[in-house]
């Protein structure tokens, strides 16, 4: 594989692959640790991502390599007017692959065709984020052990956010999947999407508008943050925003072996309180992030451990 | 009303009706020194009604780009006032460098000197996306 731009790049063939070797840097870190040594990876983040730049920069580093590269376009030379073509093309030069988060959508399929390097989306505005999506995916199998079978549900912003939906496009590939969408009128999710990846392939799925609904029958539940800032007034914010909130109390009738996944940062819509219920995933979740990472870089730089 | 025939040239024909100003333009065939003749409404016992272009002088037309406007298009090549070439255009796999993407937030309104590229993602549908962003394209 020479560019990951997509989650759908990947087969799912290539997704269980990663995630076997993942499973096996988990178990046996110390087999990997030289794995990257004397291979550079540039990190070029023309708009900051702390969380995922510094997943990034560990998994090469766990995997004994290095880094280069950049936090915010104001640090590149493009802010002196420079293109993105001729910065990738220069760093390309340097390293031997980079992992590139960009404002514009689709910066990344003009960099994977300068660069001469592999290149990872690191996301590219609301488009595509797929190493999130593999991280989310590497999350429900140490959670669930399958990656069917399941019924998955997503809370909050399911109109903008793409981290479901790369996570519906991905989970649709897999066989007994039911999705359950939480989200006010406002921020329902794409009707395009439900025509394309779900009603075409005649996946099971529901909207519903509380958590209450939904809660007792879900393996998983995907939160995500509702923004004061999508909602056209303010009355309709607060009518709302309490219902999103997940606290202990709604947590009582749900399954025993319940996931609880979020993409963070989180603001509020998890109560800290729900930090040490046990099914809590979304710390173990950022950790994924970096295992899974470091099973792509080995992946794209075809190195055999 | 009846228009000449040429004796060397192009005839676009099956243009669906009203769209014959619009492949005009996009052809730039406003700037060509030559005869050209845009029949708008023709009667066509296939289409009803049809727009026709004469175009008299033999010209490299982009096929490409006529498939994407209007898939159903028959091109005459006329020599010596005979027909000896048809070719009917078909919706291509990819668009270059023809309309532009209209997502503000693609990397194409901002990065130099860059093809806007579209490829056709339902044939079905005729829906056409930008290779960057995936935005659907509008004509």
């Amino acid at each position: 594989m020479k560019n990951l731009m997509n989650i759908t790049d990947l087969t799912v063939e290539e997704i269980d692959e990663l995630i076997a070797v993942a499973e096996d840097i988990i178990a046996n870190p110390e087999k990997y640790q030289d794995a990257c040594r004397h291979k550079l990876l540039a990190t070029l983040f023309f708009e900051p991502s702390t969380r995922t730049r510094l997943s990034f920069e560990s998994a090469m580093h766990r995997l004994g390599g290095a880094v280069v590269g950049f936090s915010e376009a104001g640090s590149s030379s493009s802010a002196k007017g420079e293109s993105l073509s001729d910065t990738v093309q220069t760093v390309g030069c340097y390293a031997d692959i980079i992992a590139m988060r960009h404002p514009k959508e689709g910066a990344p399929v003009v960099a994977a065709r300068r660069a001469g390097v592999p290149i990872i989306n690191a996301g590219d505005g609301a488009h595509n984020h797929p190493t999130q999506t593999l991280t989310d995916l590497l999350t429900i199998w140490r959670a669930k052990k399958r990656l069917n079978n399941l019924t998955i549900g997503l809370c909050g912003d399911l109109k903008f956010g793409r981290t479901v939906h790369s996570l519906v496009g991905a989970m649709a590939r897999y066989s007994g999947i039911k999705f359950v969408f939480i989200a006010p009128e406002e921020l329902k999710f794409p009707r395009y999407i439900i025509e394309d990846e779900l009603e075409s392939r005649g996946i099971e799925y529901k909207e519903v508008s509380t958590m209450e609904e939904a809660m007792p029958e879900l393996d998983i539940l995907y939160m995500t943050r509702v923004q004061k800032e999508r909602f056209f007034n303010e009355a309709d914010y607060i009518r709302l925003k309490d219902t999103y909130i997940l606290t202990p109390d709604k947590l009582v009738p749900a399954k025993k072996d319940l996931a609880i996944m979020h993409p963070l940062p989180r603001v509020n819509e998890i109560s800290v309180a729900v930090d040490d219920d046990p099914r809590a995933m979304y710390f173990p979740q950022a950790k994924n992030g970096m295992f899974i990472r470091m099973a792509l870089i080995l992946k794209m730089l075809e190195v055999k451990v | 009303m009846r228009i000449g025939h040429i004796e060397n040239g192009i005839v676009l024909d099956h243009i669906t009706a009203g769209n014959g100003m619009n492949i005009y333009n996009v052809l730039k065939l406003g700037e060509l020194d030559c005869t050209v003749a845009l029949i708008k409404n023709a009667d066509s016992p296939k289409m009803g009604k049809k727009d026709i272009i004469k175009i008299s002088t033999h010209l490299d037309i982009d096929l490409d780009i006529l498939g994407y406007l209007d898939p159903g298009i028959t091109v005459n090549i006329i020599h010596d006032g005979e027909v000896v070439e048809q070719r009917h255009v078909e919706l291509p796999e990819k668009v270059v460098g023809v309309i532009k993407c209209k997502n503000p937030r693609c990397i194409t309104s901002v990065e130099r000197e860059i093809v806007h590229e579209f490829k056709l993602t339902d044939r079905e549908r005729k829906i056409y996306r930008c290779i960057y962003c995936e935005h659907q394209a509008t004509k």
